[in-house]
Parts: C-alpha cells; structure tokens; sequence
C-alpha cells in the first residue's frame, strides 16, 4: 500500500503546528498515491498528542512510546525511526524541517540507502513513476529546483508556514503502537547539559529593525536599540533583529539573525540598517509588508527590495530619526 | 592527549553574497549560472576557524578536503593561509553535480584514504544548495559520533565536548573521537588573512595533491547525480524603492514621517 507518513512533533501534550502543516501536505500526496496519511509519534509518553491528532483524520497514528525516548536524544530517535519504518514500510516519510528533522534525515536516509531533500516547499507525485517530486530553493533562494530521487521511502523535510494546517473535524484515524528495541548502549553523544536561553522570538514581531555589516561595530546595536524604543512608543512587539555577518562577528547573538538559517519573518515592517542584502538574507525576510533601508551604498541588493529608502550613513541618519520619532509620538 | 588531527571538509561555491543580478537559471541545462568569484563556502571557513582555534591551543595538524569536478587552488589555498597544514582536492569528472549521499560517499573514502584522525569538521550546509546532509552522512558512513550545529569546540581527555545550538537555547554534548561535527556560524567567521599572506600563499612553490575517483577507490558505478527535474527562477521580489532625499537631517524627518503613516 502507498502509505505515507509523517513524523509528528509534540508541544505542551499536542501535536505542534509543524505537525499539522505536514499532516496536510501528507494528505495532499496520499490521495494523489492512492494510499493513506499517517503519523508517527515518538518519546516517552505519546498517548495524548497521538489521541488529538486522531481528530485531524490521518488514516494511523503510531506511537513509538519508550522511557529513553524522554527528551531527544538523536542516536535513540534515529534507531527507533529506523525500525519505526522497517516495520511500517511507508513509501514517503515527511518530517518537518526543523531541529529534529535537519537531524535525523541524512541519517535516516543513509541508514536506509534512500536519498533525502531538505527544505521542500512543494511536494507532488510523479505519476508517471509515483516518485515523490520535492521542490526546493537553491542558491540561496536564486533558484527554485524540483528533485526527483530513488529509494524507499521517499524522504523529503519540509519547510514550516509553507502549507496550511490539517483541519479537525474528520473520522479518527486508529491508533497502533510500534516495539522497537533500543538501549543506552546506542548513546554516542551524551549530553552534558541543557541551557535555556532568553531568545527573542522574531516571528512575533510586528516591526524588526535590524543591522548588518554596514554597522562596522557591535556598538551599532546600542543605536538600533535606540531606533527600537522609539518605534515601540508608536508600536506593538519592536524587536531588533540582524544578518548573519553580524553573528559571525559576535556583535549579537544568533536568535536574532533573519534569513535561510536564522529566522524567517514577514513583519509590518522591516528596516534593514546597513544590511546589502544578500539573497540567504532576503528570503528571510522579503515578504515583510513594508521595508525600510538604510544603507550607504545606492546599488546594493536591499534598496532593490525596498520600499523606502535612505542612501546615508546610519550614524548620520538613527539619532536624528529618534529624535523626529520622540517629537511625534 | 597531546595533539590533535582534524579533516576539514571544504566545498568551492559561486559567492552566495552576490548581487542578485549576477544570477541567472539555465532552465534547459538545469544551471545556476552565478558570475561572481569562486569562494569557500561560508560555513565551511567557520568550520576552518574552529579547527585552526583548536590546533593553536594544543598543537595539531589540519587537513583540508575539497571535492569537486575541477576545484580551484587558488581559492582553496586561503585555507592554508589561515592556518591548515595540508590540502587536498578531490577532483574528477565524474565527481560533478554529485547528490549529498555520493559526496558523502567519496569524502569518505578520500578519509579513509588519509588514515588517523581525530576530528571531522563540515559546514553545517553549503552556501549553493543549502541541503545540509553531507556532514551527519559522512558520519554515518565512517560510525562515528555525530553532533550538529556547533557553536562551540573544546577537547577534554580525548572527547570532544561541543555547544550545540537546540531552539530553546544550548547543549552541551560529549563524544569520544574520532567524531564528525557539523559547524554553524556562531562558532565565528574565518580570521583575517592579509593580502600579502594570501599572495605568497597562492603563489607559493608548493604543490597540491590531487586524488581522482580511481586514487580513493570509487566505482564509478557507485556514483549518483543530483536527480533534478527542472529548474525556474523564483517570483521576482523586486519593489519600487521611494528614495528620500535631503540632508541627513531632512532624510531622518521624512522616515519619521513615514513611520507614522504606517502606524
């Protein structure tokens, strides 16, 4: 049977969003496969996410449930997805394009000789062949490429916010548990310890106001921060965001960087403060409503994307904008 | 444990910072023509870095690895320059356009080739695809321990210990070597190299071992091209940029102005 399955991913007790994206975009190519959907959740207590995600009409929900499975420990999961899917034989595996996808996929695909693309916006299927065509952008985003690969099953990471969520409402799919043998002896990394960090959660931003090379020192950030509290007298959820250069420089930390490996955001607006815009960083944030740059150099990539723009040294133009801001508001 | 053996692997990519106009897509080739300069992938210098960081404090050797149909020594020599101690290049015809499991598959026999070693550094995804597989595979394929997404490399009694990047923050993580560690660019970007130090290197005497598909035993038949099925140029994101002028004083008024039109 051409069934395809998704690895769910569970938040406070739920089935998390990712997972109901994947649960859509799965059902979009079991009906084309002519086969059903079905999620697969692992960790140490599954029962509840695995008994609401019934409510979203996937065709099985399989749960992996074991005490080692507490957390996420990748040598684990990888040895239970693998037998997860010897025994489920699926002929697609999505698993959402995140920490724990990014992860356990090139493994995965290695361990089972099948070929994997990462970062897929769109998913069909061939129906010349039934091979699962898995499309990805490139270059940076300069590029938009569809692959077509063998093995079984077909594996594909999808990116998030790309398809809309499963809706409820559907018959419940029937659950089913999965043995699978693991011991600690298949720990190869062990963790010392886990930080929490205060992070600055981006995507909940209404207005980013964010700094790149162009900057020229870390004390760049202190005037943004300036801009920012201007801007937070006139609107709601003002964060500072940056380019990738500035975290490679250590001038901020990396929670704030936008683009393909930071984070990908679509604000009211976006002001790019001697940022030029190269295009891991413009997808990151090209969908932004409006977008404001500032920038010394009139030909750089940013201005091109813009809606408004100013050709000036940020120095010259942040404090005289603060204080503008500080009259108006 | 006194020194430490790395392997580097370093993949040659068209300048990811280039203008947009620079780059066009061959839909009848299924090319991505970029023409702007030959460079280090970026999370491959970071990778660099930390292995150049880590043979400085206790004293090592650094091998740098570059797979491809024709790569550059030129640009690859910036690795010696900024600290490796030995390159080589991995180049063949049938090692063109290559997918991440037969990359993986030919780096790991170019390592296997190379002997002992204690520590295997990648990227954490080339700057042209941005698939992020080659590395974890690598690892797979030799049984080693892998860890991803380092912000951070130290050494303690023979393991490894790692800052990994996790989305509520970071973990500290702990392997025995030899092991493979993908490397993000919190780890910090590639020193700087002068121009006259990257000139003698380049024009330097020295040779550069290159090792073709049959050097490091691998069938031909065992090698797989990217299977793409088309490629398209994505939607324009081009606008209309309003450009405010004046004086810095001027152009600071008429933002503020229309920030409040947003509001």
């Amino acid at each position: 049977m051409n069934e395809v399955l998704i690895l769910g991913e569970i938040k406070d007790g739920s089935p998390d969003l990712r997972t109901l994206e994947l649960l859509s975009a799965g059902k979009k190519l079991s009906s084309a496969a002519g086969g059903g959907c079905s999620i697969l959740f692992m960790g140490d207590a599954v029962s509840g996410a695995a008994d609401k995600a019934g409510a979203y009409g996937p065709h099985k929900v399989y749960r992996v449930e074991d005490p080692l499975l507490k957390g996420f420990q990748a040598d684990l999961w990888l040895s239970a997805l693998e037998q997860a899917c010897s025994q489920i034989h699926p002929s697609v595996l999505l698993m959402s394009h995140g920490f724990v996808g990014m992860e356990l996929g090139p493994r995965l695909a290695c361990r089972l000789n099948s070929r994997l693309s990462t970062d897929c916006i769109d998913l069909s299927i061939d129906p010349a062949d039934g091979l699962l065509l898995r499309t990805k952008p490139v270059s940076g985003g300069n590029a938009i490429s569809v692959f077509k690969c063998l093995g079984e099953p077909q594996l594909a990471t999808v990116r998030g916010k790309v398809f809309p969520p499963a809706e409820t409402g559907q018959t419940p799919g029937e659950v089913a548990d999965i043995q699978v043998k693991i011991d600690p002896s298949m720990i190869r990394v062990e963790s010392i310890e886990k930080v929490k960090e205060e992070t600055v959660s981006l995507d909940k931003a209404n207005v980013v106001v964010a700094g790149g090379a162009g900057l020229g020192e870390a004390d760049g950030f202190e005037l943004l921060e300036e801009l920012a509290a201007a801007l937070r007298k006139s609107f709601n959820n003002v964060m500072v965001g940056c380019s990738r250069v500035a975290v490679d420089k250590g001038w901020i930390s990396s929670d704030h960087q936008v683009g393909l490996t930071g984070t990908m955001i679509s604000p009211d607006i976006y002001v790019a403060v001697g940022i030029s815009g190269a295009i891991q960083h413009l997808v990151g944030m090209v969908h932004s409503k409006k977008i404001i740059a500032i920038n010394t150099d009139p030909a750089c990539n940013m201005f091109k994307v813009a809606d408004y723009g100013i050709v000036e040294d940020y120095e010259d133009i942040v404090p005289a904008l603060v204080e503008k801001l500080e009259e108006l508001s | 444990m006194t020194e430490i053996r790395i392997i580097v692997c370093a993949k040659q990519i068209p300048d990811p910072e280039a203008p947009l106009s620079d780059v066009s897509v061959d839909a009848e080739k299924l090319e991505v023509i970029v023409d702007a300069p030959q460079v280090i992938s970026p999370f491959d210098e970071n990778a660099l870095e930390a292995a150049v960081r880590l043979t400085e404090n206790m004293g090592g050797k650094i091998t740098v690895l570059s797979l491809g149909k024709k790569v550059s020594d030129t640009v690859l020599r910036k690795s010696l320059a900024a600290g490796a101690d030995e390159l080589i290049l991995l180049e063949d015809d049938q090692f063109e356009k290559l997918d991440s499991h037969s990359t993986a598959a030919a780096l790991a026999k170019a390592i296997q080739k190379i002997g002992e070693y204690d520590l295997l550094l990648t990227g954490r995804q080339a700057g042209d695809w941005d698939s992020g597989q080659v590395g974890l595979l690598l690892g797979e394929m030799l049984g080693l321990p892998c860890i991803s997404l380092a912000r951070d490399i130290t050494i303690e009694d023979g393991s490894v210990v790692v800052k990994k990047g996790i989305p509520e923050g970071y973990e500290r993580v702990k392997a025995k070597m030899p092991a493979l560690v993908t490397v993000s660019n919190e780890v910090g970007e590639l020193r700087y190299i002068s121009r006259t130090k990257m000139l003698k290197m380049i024009q330097g005497a020295r040779s550069i071992p290159s090792w073709g598909a049959g050097e490091i035993g691998v069938a031909s038949d065992g090698l797989q091209k990217m299977g793409i099925a088309s490629l398209s140029s994505p939607p324009d994101m081009g606008r209309d940029c309003q450009f405010l002028e004046g004086k810095a004083e001027e152009k600071a008024e008429k933002l503020a102005a229309v920030f409040m039109g947003l509001k």
